[in-house]
């Protein structure tokens, strides 16, 4: 590693670091906090997920059973911590979350990663099914319905953190993930990691280099089930319940979602999914009950012309920054937030109409932005849907605005020749598949 | 002295349904040969890799690498055993980096097996010879392209890399200067002299020049069944040979 690589990692993880220490001093207020744990939570959730799917090439339907009986075992672990039973500092819990994790990921692991691609993920969606079956079937152990709950101010405290207050508790989920997200990084770079890579790419050719793919397969299975069990238990001490939802389908969907929308090319991109989408869910429900609905939106618009998600439309962007281009991005992607923003408000009032009619139980108004409509009347969905039609007119011109830059721009930096390092990007790709269907 | 073969085939039978393919071959390849196998379309010489290298399951026969049988066990087993080989179609990993696709390559040899405990940054010996395996292959300037990116002769080049960087006992390469133009497979030609020097060849390869320029041993498969195993002189004079296979094409 060279001075300046040296020097940049130093930069991303300190800075990091810091950001995490930073944060509660501006968010300081308990539903802040709340958020960021939930944060921290899903991206411990989200990079242990994409460690089997986009590294290992293991698309799972049912990671939420590690997760979850890891934090199934963590919450009996407070327990008995609660009853005096058990004395164990509340701080190492997620590493018994962890290990939980893991030690359920073996079986199941073993019978999963017997087979890759398509038979592989129903395998998992087995699981996921079985796990939430039995965890409602089992009653004694799962608490059934309602749950198992538990008090999380208990145990073995040390220099008096007894996570009492939300900001002790958001600084535990902090800390433990980053150590994770480090963990997690750290093993891209081993000789396990490749592989990981070398199997999704092409499991017949690692056979001939001398490796099983299956044993890589199960080896990082059992992993990301640590880092999953990490995760349900970083759940667990921050809501002091676990009940069925934990193992459930839902939250099985959920971390693909946010895998997929971060982007699963790049480490950092499940980072990304599982930030927004937190925030989504946790702002959004508060305005508005359609927010799944944008949530599903939103997945469709990225999965349309952004497949590889969030950081694959910025590392496209790395060989026009460090050429300094970047600027001339600029107008045409201001013409597209605007033209982007004409459909949203477009969708949204259409979708806000609809919803206010269908709830029985509806306030006697509809304010949209400030505005005050009434939906029961044509007006609003004639401008609705006029907007609604400009937006789409708008957005098809400036995507043709950004896909001209963009042809201009990888002229240009072809001229200049490859740069060794962007060897990679040498075919710089526009981060949106063009709209009207020029695609090369 | 009498030594072990370093491969050695015995009554190797390949059913596909009830079509035989290979029907019976059996080959002594000594050790430090560079061993040419030639043959018409169809005639089995792919499916004789794969069987050798476990790809595919036999259905008769024996296969013993240094003396050990190999029948029956998994190409990894068969690889850690030193048997490399290379494909027809470009086998590689896409998406990774061509100093990676290199790195692959050299783990399982140098001890580090599944190990997530090692920084690959600090295998200073799997590095350096990883770097040593991209400069004989000339890609040097192509370090951190993906595979995916690579022109087709670059590709080909890389398929080899990947099959001798571990530096195995046995090589074998299957067609691998198919589809390259003149002065590549010379390059190619010279790259496999090389990397051959003290170890077993065995490779399947249409372009008669590359065959007698290299090999010191020539089998002849025609329609699963060795025909032929000489030294080249003695397979050009050879008049069963030339009638089935080279009076059409090396006449």
């Amino acid at each position: 590693m060279d001075q300046n690589q040296r020097f940049r990692s130093l930069f991303v993880w300190g800075g990091g670091a810091l950001l995490l220490m930073a944060l509660p001093l501006v968010f300081s207020q308990n539903t802040h906090l709340s958020v960021l744990s939930r944060m921290g939570i899903a991206v411990v959730f989200a990079l242990s997920y994409n460690m089997l799917f986009g590294q290992g090439g293991m698309l799972s339907f049912g990671h939420a059973a590690f997760s979850g009986l890891g934090a199934y075992l963590t919450i009996h672990a407070l327990v008995l911590m609660n009853k005096g039973t058990l004395a164990f500092p509340v701080t190492l819990l997620p590493l018994v979350g962890g290990l939980a994790g893991m030690l359920f990921s073996v079986p199941f692991g073993y019978v999963a990663t017997k087979r890759s691609g398509t038979p592989f993920a129903m395998i998992t969606l087995g699981i996921g099914e079985l796990v939430a079956a039995a965890v409602l079937m089992l009653p004694g152990f799962f608490g059934g319905e309602a749950g198992i709950t538990g008090n999380r101010v208990t145990g073995v405290t040390w220099l008096g953190i007894d996570y009492g207050s939300q900001l002790q508790m958001y600084y535990l989920v902090a800390g433990w993930a980053f150590a994770s997200t480090a963990a997690m990084y750290a093993f891209t770079r081993t000789p396990l990691g490749l592989l990981s890579n070398a199997v999704r790419d092409n499991s017949e050719r690692a056979e001939f280099v001398a490796y099983n793919p299956k044993q890589v397969r199960f080896l990082v299975m059992v992993i990301a089930g640590f880092f999953a069990g990490v995760s349900g238990a970083l759940a667990t001490l921050t809501y002091e319940i676990v009940n069925a939802e934990s193992v459930g389908l839902q939250s099985s969907g959920n971390v693909l979602l946010m895998a997929f929308i971060g982007g699963i090319g790049q480490f950092f991109g499940p980072i990304l999914g599982a930030i927004l989408l937190t925030l989504l869910q946790s702002v959004l429900s508060l305005f508005t009950p359609a927010w799944l609905l944008y949530i599903g939106l939103l997945f469709l618009a990225m999965m349309l012309f952004a497949p590889g998600g969030l950081s694959s439309i910025i590392v496209a962007h790395g060989p026009a920054w460090r050429a300094g281009l970047m600027l001339r991005l600029v107008p045409s992607y201001l013409a597209a937030v605007a033209a982007g923003a004409v459909l949203l408000a477009g969708t949204v009032s259409l979708v806000e109409m609809c919803y206010f009619l269908s709830d029985t139980g509806r306030p006697a108004s509809l304010s949209l932005a400030g505005i005050v409509v009434d939906p029961r009347r044509p007006g609003p969905w004639i401008t609705g849907g006029a907007v609604l039609l400009a937006g789409f007119v708008l957005v098809h011109f400036a995507a043709g605005m950004v896909s001209a830059q963009w042809q201009r721009l990888r002229k240009d930096l072809n001229a200049r020749g490859p740069l060794r390092r962007d060897a990679r990007l040498a075919q710089a790709v526009p981060p949106v598949a063009e709209v009207q269907g020029t695609t090369t | 002295m009498s030594t072990v073969p370093a491969l050695e085939l015995e009554k190797l039978r390949k059913n596909f349904g009830k079509t035989q393919i290979i029907r019976g071959v059996d080959l002594k390849i000594e050790r430090g040969e560079r061993h040419a196998i030639i043959g018409p379309n169809g005639a089995g010489k792919s499916t004789l890799f794969h069987l050798i290298s476990g790809r595919i399951p036999l259905t008769e026969g024996q296969v013993r690498l240094n003396g050990e049988t190999i029948t029956g066990l998994p190409s990894y087993e068969i690889a850690r055993r030193g048997l490399s080989r290379s494909f027809q179609i470009t086998n590689v990993f896409p998406k990774l980096s061509v100093i990676q696709n290199l790195r692959c390559a050299l783990l399982w040899a140098h001890g580090y097996g599944y190990s997530f405990w090692h920084r690959l940054s600090a295998l200073k010996r799997v590095n350096e010879r990883a770097e040593d395996v991209m400069t004989q292959i000339r890609l040097e300037t192509r370090r951190d392209a993906l595979a995916n990116v690579l022109s087709y002769a670059e590709l080909r080049a890389l398929e080899i890399g990947i099959t001798i960087a571990a530096e195995p006992q046995v090589i074998m390469l299957d067609e691998p200067t198919a589809g390259m133009s003149h002065s590549e497979t010379e390059d190619a030609v010279e790259l496999i002299r090389r990397v051959s020097e003290g170890r077993t060849l065995v490779m399947v390869e249409h372009d008669m020049g590359v065959v007698f320029g290299l090999a010191d041993h020539i089998s002849v498969l025609v329609y699963g069944e060795v025909i032929a195993s000489d030294e080249p002189a003695a397979i050009r004079g050879n008049r069963a040979v030339q009638e089935a296979y080279l009076g059409t094409e090396y006449a």
